[in-house]
């Protein structure tokens, strides 16, 4: 492990997508967490809250504070199903699919929302408003169909309701 | 007045947060001084958002409420009315050990807990630390998570285990459908969890602990933040836990969307910043799990019994259960049912009582189908089977698992083949790529089944002797237990495979 006192960013050209700004909050994120024990999902996460994505200019940078591979990296980026290398629209749109949902209709339920709001699942609407992504499994299995609309949980979820707030959503 | 208004998850999907201000409004506009606390769900969630107002001393219920039927809880002869929610019989007749508190007190207010008998086990166990893995096992607690493991054997050999530093891992990832009690558990009680971390770290001599919490859980990811926060200010976690000579702390991990890491040795690795893959084992996690060092790895609920039975006794634990399954499970009750929610009784219900009597049969009032037990990998069971006791042995009988004890009900209208379907599809898109047997039987699963659907009945020896391989070939429970779904839906209902090809879109 890099100790504190180097640099922990190494040739910041090989990372072209990230500005010199990028850079500095990057370095941030990585210096806050590189001393933890398996420091790599936590820098992820803070990255994507950051960023909106991965990018993936970050990977080589994250790779050589962690003196790990930039192999290794982005086999753990792409592993999740949470880490994304594009951004999503400004809201998402979460519906669960999951078989207590199903036990309720989320299957028709889903068929009707992806019909009202033109989308099919992980695609976003042309203005870059809305993403639409499935889960499994909200924790909301005795008041389902269940969906999440950014922060807010919807129990009991109908087309009607989950339609409106994903039309109600700038 | 005292008004309690759930900020469980599923009280909010179903608009506690809205109730929460229209009461402070009202209180307001009346001039009423009222103190709100924001507490656990009881667990009865087809009453959510429920409302509880101490009147006379007593905790009386009014749910399911709306913004609009707040105003009424000021005056006498509300329409919602319950009564006293401890004397509902949904609440009556449980045996709440585990969820003792949840839904009582306010989560994050350590002196709540500690009047609630939180703590007891934790000061019990700095009493006598040499006996706490003895407790343990006598009192026959097996791992909740799903594998039935006994709880007092893992930490029996995490502590022998020689090192300079132990760990604690909670494994939270509660990915399975239909279950929703970890979930519960720490939004409503999470220094339940913290206290019986602290236990295990000091029977094992672990002084670090992590809870390894789903990212789809973001209310109980701030719980649990925000109480070990305040566990480590006064005193409970950090140098010297409640003035002894033991240290423990501990923090939360957030998952990242995978449901193989709920596996313990995927989710080691993802703790550890890796691919969340699965570990051949030996070596097992409690002599090589976290960074290499001695791990117990254990779910939220066996972590969280710990307490009651270091302050109430492995003898009174074990008193409850059935046969070698010892104790309370916490039921998780689901799907298609009238009364849906969190259910903590001693093992030995058969699946049928839990059913028929306590869920109600079906919301849709259409008969019972089938209901699946143990999440996404657990077995179909038919009502001609309703008389399995719940019980780990039990249910392994019957081609079946308790797994997390989640509970969805399905009416007649499930198509068999298609929920068969879906775990294969659900194991190709989860499986982790280690072993062959789960990566590609996973997708010629999906495959095969789509054979069967198009009328090619040859395909369904292809597709139970695919099970049977990923059965017994596969690294971990995801693929080798994705076959008791589909094998059980193939042998209860062979109709749902061999009937009319696009008989449901036919139907429709």
């Amino acid at each position: 492990m890099t100790s504190p006192a180097e640099p922990v960013l190494p040739n910041r050209s090989r990372a072209p997508e990230l500005d010199s700004d990028g850079i500095t909050r990057l370095d941030a994120i990585i210096v806050s967490h590189r001393d933890r024990e398996g420091p790599l999902l936590p820098i992820l996460h803070d990255v994507q809250a950051e960023f909106g994505m991965i990018p993936e200019g970050a990977q080589p940078l994250i790779a050589h504070a962690l003196s790990m591979s930039r192999a290794e990296v982005h086999g753990v980026v792409s592993f999740y199903h949470d880490f994304r290398d594009h951004p999503t629209g400004r809201h998402v749109l979460r519906l669960c699919r999951a078989e207590a949902c199903q036990s309720v209709g989320a299957d028709a339920l889903a068929d009707q929302v992806r019909g009202a709001l033109g989308l099919d699942w992980h695609q976003t609407t042309a203005d870059g408003r809305l993403t639409l992504e499935p889960v499994f499994c909200l924790g909301l299995c005795a008041c389902g169909p269940a969906a999440q609309m950014d922060d807010r949980l919807v129990g009991r979820a109908t087309t009607d309701r989950v339609v409106t707030l994903a039309t109600e959503a700038a | 007045m005292r008004v309690w208004v759930p900020i469980d998850a599923a009280a909010r999907a179903l608009g506690a947060d809205d109730v929460a201000d229209a009461i402070r409004r009202e209180a307001a506009a009346r001039g009423v001084e009222i103190t709100l606390t924001r507490n656990g769900s009881r667990g009865m969630i087809w009453l959510e958002p429920l409302v509880e107002v101490e009147i006379d001393g007593v905790r009386m219920g009014f749910g399911p409420m709306t913004p609009e039927d707040v105003p009424a809880l000021f005056d006498p002869g509300h329409p919602r009315a319950l009564g006293p929610v401890d004397e509902l019989p949904w609440m009556k007749a449980q045996s709440r050990l585990t969820f003792a508190r949840v839904g009582v007190i306010d989560p994050l207010s350590l002196d709540d807990y500690q009047a609630h008998g939180g703590l007891a086990g934790l000061r019990a166990a700095i009493a006598a630390p040499e006996v706490i893995v003895q407790a343990v096992t006598d009192s026959g607690l097996r791992g909740r998570g799903g594998a039935g493991f006994p709880t007092g054997i893992k930490w029996a050999t995490v502590a022998r285990a020689a090192a300079e530093r132990k760990y604690i891992v909670c494994n939270a990832d509660e990915g399975d459908s239909g279950t929703f009690a970890d979930r519960m558990l720490m939004e409503g009680d999470p220094f339940t969890l913290i206290e019986g971390m602290a236990i295990a770290g000091l029977a094992v001599g672990a002084v670090q602990g992590y809870v390894y919490i789903r990212s789809e859980y973001p209310d109980a990811i701030r719980a649990m933040e925000s109480a070990i926060r305040i566990a480590r200010g006064s005193g409970v976690l950090g140098t010297g836990i409640l003035g002894s000579a033991h240290d423990f702390d501990m923090e939360v991990r957030v998952g990242a969307g995978a449901y193989v890491c709920g596996e313990e040795t995927s989710l080691l690795n993802s703790l550890e910043g890796r691919r969340g893959t699965v570990r051949a084992k030996p070596p097992i996690p409690a002599l090589e799990g976290f960074l290499g060092r001695p791990t117990v790895v254990n779910n939220v609920l066996s972590l969280a019994t710990v307490p009651w039975i270091m302050a109430n006794g492995a003898e009174a634990y074990a008193a409850y259960g059935l046969g070698r399954s010892r104790g309370t499970m916490p039921l998780q009750i689901a799907g298609n049912v009238r009364h849906g929610g969190l259910y903590e009784i001693a093992f030995g219900l058969t699946l049928g009582e839990i059913v028929e009597h306590i869920a109600g049969g079906t919301a849709s009032g259409r008969p019972v189908k089938a209901v699946q037990v143990g999440g996404p990998l657990g077995a179909y069971f038919p009502p001609g089977l309703f008389d399995t006791p719940f019980g780990y042995e039990e249910f392994a009988g019957k081609d079946g698992l308790v797994g997390h004890a989640g509970i969805v009900v399905f009416d007649d209208t499930a198509d068999m083949r298609a929920l068969a379907r879906f775990a294969m599809e659900f194991c190709a898109v989860e499986s982790c790529g280690k072993c062959t047997p789960c990566r590609i039987g996973s997708v010629r699963g999906v495959e095969t089944i789509d054979r069967i659907a198009a009328g090619d009945l040859d395909a369904i020896p292809i597709l139970t002797d695919l099970c049977n391989t990923m059965k017994w070939g596969s690294l971990c429970a995801l693929g080798g237990f994705a076959p008791y779904p589909v094998m059980s839906a193939l042998t209860h209902w062979p109709e749902d495979f061999t009937g009319p090809a696009h008989r449901k879109e036919a139907a429709e």
